[in-house]
């Protein structure tokens, strides 16, 4: 019999109306007398805004920040101390920031029309010199972004353990600066948003593809100067997140206050130039970083400072702290260390905002501190992977706190490196680079492993700083009339598959069939107050939430089952959609039905909370959960032209508890294409005026299908003894590891050449850059 | 994205179309498969006041079997060739370079003509008209000119045709049984625009080593007879292939490497047994 409860492959319930074209998303919802909305963007980085010029014809179908008298500002400060608040006014008030800021909105019958007004519609601009480098924003001279801060920095981390002169003793000293683009998030659906007046119900209702759809309702009360219960958002289809869709947008507080001026439903679809240019970009650090280490390859201490380029304002509700927070606190990685020194900052320039994307500070993280152990074993002569397995907790250390105390819940790690060194093959790629290629590229084999620290709870997201912290996820489980089950949560798929693997969860303890327990979402008029979906949460504490309820549901359920049967309540159990008892069963459905239906043939005392459960869930421990992984890449490097192709690529993956482990793979599978593409072709470069170069996807490079090489996934399962079922969360790790594991490939296929790279993304022109450099110093050195 | 308004006709015949451009005095514009033109009309970079749809013109999609040649009318897409569905021998290798350009959706749409008439110094089919040597044939009110492809394209973005003029069909000449034909793109990824190219045909018969870079900054740079280029060992030489880049204003290094790396590639090609 197929199996569909916990562990279960199961085909995802959601895939038949995506891949028959069924989906409902933002872009799909008609509403009658809908108009469309076109934004006026800023053309330069850093201005004061003097006038906005309307044509007389199109006065009444453009908006200026001098119709918005009662919206505040988006501000997203958390509580941390020197934290400077950035106010983002949704329309530009007397000062641009970034090239693509809004400035006027303009509504008409058709988008075609609505842009024909914009592009009326002209602004005076007095231009400023626009800040444009992280680093030179720190100079003391540098022009301010925000004049009353003083300086160009958000806030600032610092963490030291034990880091002292000592530590310069050590035998080897290793150092290296790394410096990563910047990139767009690029879900296949852009945003969109749809806002009109509900006026049966009184509610203002936006129709949004977000991540988060209780988070927008929170914060368009507070722009918009209105109550919780008065804002309805309904997140329907979201084809894609990644954290592109996890903040509170401009156009979500600028349509909602539209439809109630104009009296009519309104929409905005983004436009691909719109997501590359103006509406958020994503992973762009900066790191110094040393390394002491034992001349065994064992490391002594970690000496860093790291900049994020945050850009103009804190995005709402992530803030533009979070990156430079997770540095300190995640850079140690995996590795045992006894002294440690992280400083971070996150800086203001005049480019849009940049917010966090799947695996958030992770990746570049990753790849800092294995650029360090692959500096080590250069130093040492060992393998690289042998310098990291020296360096890990072993698994009878397990559970292990790490030198930041961050707490390594399960796992054996050596295992999971040693599989992927095996999986790849080190030793036959280690023979074949005895021999030179036919072709004349060089062969380059590299690994790279991390902690996906996930799931994270209530302490550690409130150290991070955040203006929303969040609480404990809920779920509400019901039985219906016909003995169907319906599901309502507050986390968010898009992409995920929780359609499927929350059912699977309700299925394990309820046994209902699986086409009969259907999962809801996306709606604030029916789904609990949540946070919803990013950081890889949604499966331990949504999926914690809905086994809980389901637990209280399936008691209140065998117990009328066992008045029906008139049989001892501690003899039930629930099993195959029935309720047994000693003396026999009776299924869930005539179960409902007697408590739907025919409620008088019930016992006085039975539970009138009836068949209906909301329940909440908290961790045994809120530190999170700590899934890890190897990743392993096989490179080829035309040192002629400078391409990089992938001959292989493995992942052995450590999640804990695997519901669906289908979905598992599509995750890496998906990250792991989207860490390719950080790594080798993903770059929104800028000039010195804060222009962004790349404005259409002729210039900005994604990985396609032929540059994704078939990517061979390896499970371990070592349950969380933290969470239900023993969950761990992983949907970042494939974007976390595969910058790092490809620059070692890299690195190691250049060794005869005497090259390095690491900064990011690893064009053909920076090989060959460094090829030329590497040339010049051979040649100077013979001289 | 959407375009600013304007005016669509879809004329039947060639001589119509030549009229409405005519008249459009400028603020027309010819399209065929909108692969290029499409997005830069959405971008508004593009504003014409009148949009003469060319595909659904006859004469523009024919195709002539000649002995010697094909003639390829400019509306054909590059899909209908990728598919190997023009006649006869030695010209097979096109539907090889066809396969190799944008994706299959972009292929469907997109014309060889279309693709020329943009002039784009990175398009595939430019450097490939450019060493077959293939010849335009356009059309203005009735007439017939016959230009050579090499001539046909002024620089980037930049083509020979007058105000009037529209691109009819292109004669390309079959390479002769012996001769051989190489080309090699430097690309980040599948379907991406070339970074580097070179495309040559060797013919021995002829004593022909035809060559050219492509994917410059300005107009293909043709070589009409490679031979200077070789060195001792038969080979193309990095110096040579260097200083004629350097004759062409091609300075950037990372270019110079990798089209030299381009055409040293297509050369071993053509010349390999």
């Amino acid at each position: 019999m197929a199996k569909f409860g916990v562990g279960a492959s199961v085909t995802r319930k959601e895939d038949d109306r995506f891949l028959r074209g069924k989906g409902q998303y933002v872009g799909d919802f008609r509403v009658a007398g809908m108009r469309e909305v076109a934004f006026v963007r800023s053309p330069v980085a850093h201005a004061r805004l003097k006038g906005i010029n309307i044509p007389s014809q199109f006065r009444d179908a453009v908006y200026t920040a001098k119709d918005l008298t009662t919206v505040s500002p988006i501000v997203s400060a958390p509580p941390l101390k020197g934290f400077k608040r950035s106010a983002e006014h949704v329309l530009a008030t007397d000062k641009i920031r970034y090239v693509g800021e809004i400035a006027a909105m303009c509504v008409a019958d058709t988008r075609a029309e609505a842009e024909d007004v914009a592009s009326a519609v002209t602004l005076d601009l007095e231009e400023l010199p626009a800040v444009t480098d992280m680093l030179a924003a720190l100079d003391p001279k540098s022009t301010l972004v925000h004049e009353e801060w003083g300086d160009n920095i958000f806030v600032e981390f610092g963490d030291n353990r034990a880091f002292d002169d000592t530590v310069k003793s050590s035998p080897i000293r290793v150092s290296r600066t790394i410096r990563t683009a910047r990139h767009c998030m690029f879900p296949m659906e852009g945003r969109g948003v749809i806002a009109y007046d509900d006026t049966r119900m009184r509610l203002l209702t936006v129709v949004t593809s977000t991540q988060f759809p209780h988070s927008v309702q929170t914060g368009l009360a507070e722009c918009l100067g209105v109550e919780h219960g008065h804002i309805r958002i309904i997140s329907p289809d979201v084809g894609g997140g990644f954290g592109y869709k996890g903040l509170l947008c401009r156009e979500e507080v600028l349509l909602a206050w539209l439809t109630r001026r104009v009296n009519c439903p309104v929409r905005w679809l983004e436009d691909c130039r719109e997501h590359l240019v103006a509406n958020a970009n994503c992973r762009e650090h900066y790191y110094q970083i040393d390394g002491y280490a034992d001349t065994d390859g064992r490391l002594i201490a970690i000496d860093c400072i790291s900049y994020v380029d945050a850009g103009a304002y804190s995005s709402y509700p992530i803030s533009s702290a979070v990156e430079a927070a997770q540095i300190p606190n995640l850079l140690p990685g995996p590795y045992i260390l006894s002294h440690y020194r992280c400083h971070s900052a996150a800086i203001a320039t005049n480019k849009c905002p940049i917010i966090p994307y799947r695996g958030v500070a992770r990746t570049h993280i990753c790849v800092a501190i294995e650029a360090i152990m692959d500096a080590i074993a250069k130093e040492t002569k060992l393998e690289p992977y042998e310098v990291r397995l020296r360096n890990m907790v072993r698994p009878e250390q397990m559970p292990y706190d790490n030198i930041v105390g961050k707490h390594f819940d399960s796992g054996d790690h050596p295992e999971c490196l040693n599989r992927a060194v095996n999986a790849i093959g080190l030793k036959k790629v280690r023979e074949r680079q005895k021999q030179a290629e036919p072709d004349r590229r060089y062969i380059g084999v590299g690994v790279s492993f991390f902690v996906e620290q996930g799931a994270h709870g209530t302490s550690v997201l409130a150290s991070w700083g955040r203006p929303i912290v969040p609480g404990y996820e809920q779920a509400n489980v019901k039985l219906t009339a016909d003995g169907e089950v319906e599901v309502h949560v507050g986390t968010h798929s898009h992409g995920q598959g929780h359609e499927t693997s929350f059912a699977q969860v309700a299925h394990e303890i309820l046994t209902v069939d699986f086409d009969k327990i259907k999962v809801y979402q996306g709606d604030t008029l029916t789904t609990p107050y949540s946070t919803a979906t990013w950081g890889s949460r949604s499966m331990v504490h949504g999926g914690g939430a809905v086994a809980t309820a389901s637990r209280i549901l399936a008691k209140r359920a065998a117990r009328i089952g066992a008045w029906l049967l008139q049989a001892d309540p501690a003899t039930t159990c629930v099993a195959d959609s029935k309720v047994y008892a000693d003396k026999g069963s009776v299924s869930l459905r005539e179960v409902a039905r007697a408590w739907y239906l025919q409620p008088q043939n019930l016992p006085p005392d039975v539970d009138i909370g009836g068949l209906d459960v909301t329940a909440g869930y908290r961790a045994a421990r809120d530190s999170g959960t700590f899934a890890y992984a190897a990743h392993a890449a096989v490179v080829a490097v035309d040192s002629q032209t400078g391409i990089i192709e992938l001959l292989d690529f493995v992942v052995v993956e450590d999640g804990g508890t695997l519901v669906n482990p289908m979905i598992v793979d599509g995750q890496i599978h998906g990250g792991t294409a989207q860490g390719i593409g950080t790594c080798l072709y993903e770059e929104m470069p800028f000039d010195a005026q804060g222009q962004p170069l790349a404005s259409t996807m002729l210039d900005y490079l994604l990985p396609g299908a032929t540059e994704v090489p078939d990517i061979r996934v390896l499970h371990m399962e070592s349950p969380s003894p933290y969470t239900e079922f023993g969950i761990k969360g992983l949907g970042e790790g494939g974007a976390v590891g595969p910058p790092a594991a490809i620059i070692s490939a890299v690195n190691d296929a250049l060794r005869p050449l005497g090259v390095e790279v690491h900064d990011l993304p690893l064009t053909p022109a920076a090989v060959l850059t460094a090829i030329a450099q590497s040339r010049g110093k051979t040649k100077a050195a013979a001289q | 994205m959407k375009p600013a308004p304007f005016e669509l006709v879809r004329p039947a015949t060639l001589v119509e179309a030549s009229r409405l451009l005519a008249e459009g005095n400028g603020s027309a514009r010819l399209a065929a498969g909108c692969q290029s033109l499409g997005p830069m009309l959405n971008l508004r970079l593009a504003t014409p006041r009148l949009l003469i749809d060319l595909t659904g013109i006859p004469e523009l999609t024919r195709i002539e079997d000649g002995r010697d040649s094909v003639t390829v009318g400019a509306c054909v897409t590059t899909a209908y060739i990728e598919d190997g569905r023009l006649p006869g021998r030695g010209i097979d290798t096109l539907a090889r370079i066809a396969r190799n350009i944008a994706y299959r959706a972009v292929r469907n749409r997109g014309t060889v003509g279309g693709s020329l008439c943009h002039a784009d110094p990175a398009a595939d089919w430019v450097s490939t008209l450019f060493v077959f040597d293939a010849e335009c044939i356009v059309h203005s009110n009735g007439k017939q000119r016959r230009i050579a492809a090499d001539q046909f394209i002024l620089g980037a973005y930049e083509n020979a045709l007058a105000a009037d003029e529209i691109l009819e069909a292109i004669r390309i000449p079959r390479l002769p049984d012996g001769a051989r034909f190489g080309y090699y793109k430097v690309c980040r990824k599948a379907g991406e625009f070339a970074s580097a190219l070179g495309a040559v045909i060797h013919d021995p018969s002829r004593d022909l080593l035809r060559a050219v870079i492509g994917a410059t900054h300005g107009k293909p740079i043709v070589i009409p007879d490679g031979k200077p280029l070789l060195g001792r060992d038969k080979l193309l030489d990095e110096a040579a292939i260097l200083a004629l880049l350097g004759q062409n204003n091609v300075s950037d290094r990372i270019a110079r490497q990798q089209q030299v790396a381009a055409l040293s590639r297509a050369y071993r090609q053509a010349v390999s047994p």
